[in-house]
């Protein structure tokens, strides 16, 4: 086969990916007219997602990335290795950077380096949101993710320079450069110049699963370090953990209410 | 009024060469910088904003500075400064220019920016921003056109001019004021978090941008016909000196809440400005040179002998605009960076695309400026000489 027929075939073979890609979007979908999630008979409802970590059990396995590596699969998450540009939805941060008003100088210095679980903490009071320019990261009514759509977005970085978590990531290079994994059909890659994160898989939800690392954390563990549910309801399993359990928040102080807690 | 601008002398050309070429420059850096992303500059997860918004940021401040002409001259009748009026305003043009392609270049998505209009976001001050600029620009294109033509015309201008004009002044301070906001109001980062930082910018933009104007003016007389006057620049030395003062007293408000309170979150940042954290130091010689520079001009202004030296002051506007620029163009914006909210060091430093990029932006301002004050001094010859 002569160059420019292989040229011709690899790039027909792109267009057709191409639009699968998109059918898959389309069936994977999760914000409908108006930013309403589309809901179907499996729809998973909730009135206010919250995502439960039980450190203790997440530490029991210290050295597991089954959640972030499902994550960052599924949702095409870029793999770049430089630290200033890396894209992260879920990864783990040391003590001390995680819950920094809370290692004090006593503090074992073995705690101060154990690696807590972090991502988007789904702020009810979102400073993400407050300010955007163009509304690209919005918090959903019905049940309170924070969203992005990385087709809106400028990329002027105001939400990451508002995120007292680090939560946010900017694609500085190409990201589709950098997906070695392949890329999962079912959910869009991103152009450069998006900021993105972790989005408690809205569109799982609404095909009636549960997020990706709470499944790989179920399967990987065993044991469930991960818990997500619906905080509005108290027969929740997150609601009565928290409800009977001592957890803690990253920053209260600063009146975010993220929706990520930590059972210690 | 433009074709003025297209004769000229041979300095007159040499210097429009020579801005183009590196507004050029510039442009292919930022041709590179699309392909690539913004990944050829140094921001990172850590610092996400960089010199091009601390550029925006000074500029907004020497945009807001013509009000340190329009208002005495307007308000207080002060008759000296009537000459100067259109040198401050086609100041508050190129500027304006500027800033909005500062912020430009910053985007990731750039060909998305007018998302910023099409759905307007009354909680983020960046549409706030997006829409006092244009407006100040626009005040000024209509202000400076409508004044000296009916000057040029030997005219006095028409009577709906003056409420635009009052209208403007108010409008100077408040871009400022909110670009100050960009920064202010957010939880997640204390160094900003201060009600000082906006009269702050405002104090460090009517001390650099009247020391621009001083210095423009001085080159206007060497170069052309038309003389400023000195009494005119003797009062703008002294707004430079009040507003270098109180800039100076702000500085100190702020370091003395920082550092007596002691609270971690604040003094980390100023470490890191004036010592260094962690070993990384890259902005503790700038600073501890604006602080030099600051000192230095402080005295040299507060002397009336020595400010009315034309060349004394002529350095001393450098020092100040050197001095500022370093306060707000590099120090300000990176600072409130490092360390991260999550507690890492992670220095910045512009890369040589970033800086060409700027640059080309910088002799765009300059590009304009020289066109406009180039029909200004023509025209003004032309009615003095008869």
């Amino acid at each position: 086969m002569d160059e420019s027929k292989r040229g011709f075939l690899k790039i027909a073979g792109c267009s057709v990916l191409g639009v699968l890609g998109a059918a898959g979007m389309r069936t994977a979908t999760d914000v409908g007219p108006g930013g309403k999630a589309v809901e179907s008979s499996t729809t998973l409802n909730g009135k206010k997602w919250g995502m439960v970590v039980d450190s203790q059990r997440c530490l029991e396995k210290e050295g597991c990335t089954a959640c972030i590596e499902a994550c960052h699969r599924i949702h095409n998450v870029p793999s770049i290795a430089d630290p200033k540009e890396e894209v992260k939805w879920v990864w783990k941060e040391p003590f001390e950077h995680s819950f920094p008003t809370q290692a004090h100088q006593y503090t074992k210095a073995s705690l101060n380096e154990k690696p807590v679980l972090v991502f988007c903490n789904h702020c009810e009071n979102p400073p993400c949101v407050r300010v955007c320019p163009t509304q690209a990261t919005w918090k959903r009514e019905e049940d309170g993710i924070v969203m992005m759509d990385q087709h809106r977005c400028i990329g002027c970085r105001y939400c990451m320079v508002a995120c007292p978590y680090g939560s946010r990531s900017f694609n500085w290079q190409d990201p589709r450069n950098a997906l070695q994994g392949g890329i999962n059909p079912e959910y869009p890659t991103r152009t450069k110049g998006v900021v993105e994160k972790c989005n408690f898989c809205a569109e799982r939800l609404a095909k009636g699963q549960e997020p990706a690392c709470v499944e790989a954390c179920r399967k990987s563990a065993g044991a469930g370090a991960l818990l997500f549910g619906d905080l509005e309801d108290p027969e929740s399993e997150v609601s009565k953990l928290l409800s009977e359990r001592y957890s803690i928040q990253r920053k209260p102080g600063l009146g975010t209410k993220p929706q990520v807690y930590y059972l210690v | 009024m433009l074709e003025k601008a297209l004769r000229g002398g041979r300095y007159y050309w040499t210097l429009i060469g020579f801005l183009s070429l590196a507004m050029f420059v510039g442009l292919l850096a930022y041709l590179f910088q699309m392909r690539e992303g913004l990944t050829v500059t140094g921001l990172s997860r850590d610092v996400p904003w960089g010199f091009y918004i601390a550029q925006f940021t000074f500029l907004v401040g020497v945009a807001a500075s013509a009000v340190m002409v329009v208002l005495p001259y307007y308000l207080h009748n002060h008759k000296s400064f009537g000459r100067l009026t259109v040198l401050g305003e086609f100041l508050a043009i190129a500027a304006c220019g500027m800033c909005m392609l500062f912020v430009f270049v910053d985007m990731g998505q750039p060909m998305r920016v007018l998302n910023v209009m099409l759905y307007p976001t009354f909680n983020s001050l960046m549409f706030w921003d997006f829409l006092v600029l244009s407006g100040y620009l626009l005040l000024n294109v209509v202000i400076s056109q409508v004044t000296f033509g009916a000057e040029r015309k030997g005219v006095p201008p028409p009577r709906w001019i003056k409420p635009v004009i009052v209208l403007s002044i108010p409008w100077a301070v408040s871009i400022h004021t909110v670009t100050a906001f960009l920064y202010s109001g957010l939880e997640a980062r204390a160094f900003w978090m201060t009600a000082i930082l906006a009269p702050r910018f405002l104090a460090s933009a009517f001390a650099s941008g009247p020391s621009l104007l001083i210095i423009l003016c001085l080159i206007v007389r060497r170069f052309t016909k038309f003389d400023p006057g000195k009494d005119a620049i003797r009062t703008l030395s002294q707004i430079v000196t009040y507003a270098l003062v109180i800039n100076v007293f702000f500085v100190a408000v702020e370091l003395f809440t920082g550092l007596y309170s002691r609270i971690p979150e604040h003094v980390e940042h100023f470490e890191y400005l004036f010592f260094g954290l962690e070993g990384k130091h890259a902005l503790v010689p700038w600073m501890w040179t604006s602080q030099l520079l600051t000192f230095a001009a402080l005295i040299v202004l507060l002397i009336p002998k020595l400010r009315k030296n034309e060349k004394i002051l002529l350095v001393t506007c450098f020092a100040v605009i050197s001095s500022i620029w370093i306060e707000k163009g590099l120090g300000m914006v990176i600072t409130g960076f490092i360390p991260s909210p999550l507690g890492s060091v992670t220095e910045y430093w512009p890369t040589p695309p970033e800086l060409l990029i700027s640059l080309g932006i910088y002799a765009f301002g300059a590009l304009v400026l020289t066109v406009l004050y180039k029909i200004a001094t023509s025209v003004r010859e032309e009615i003095e000489l008869g």
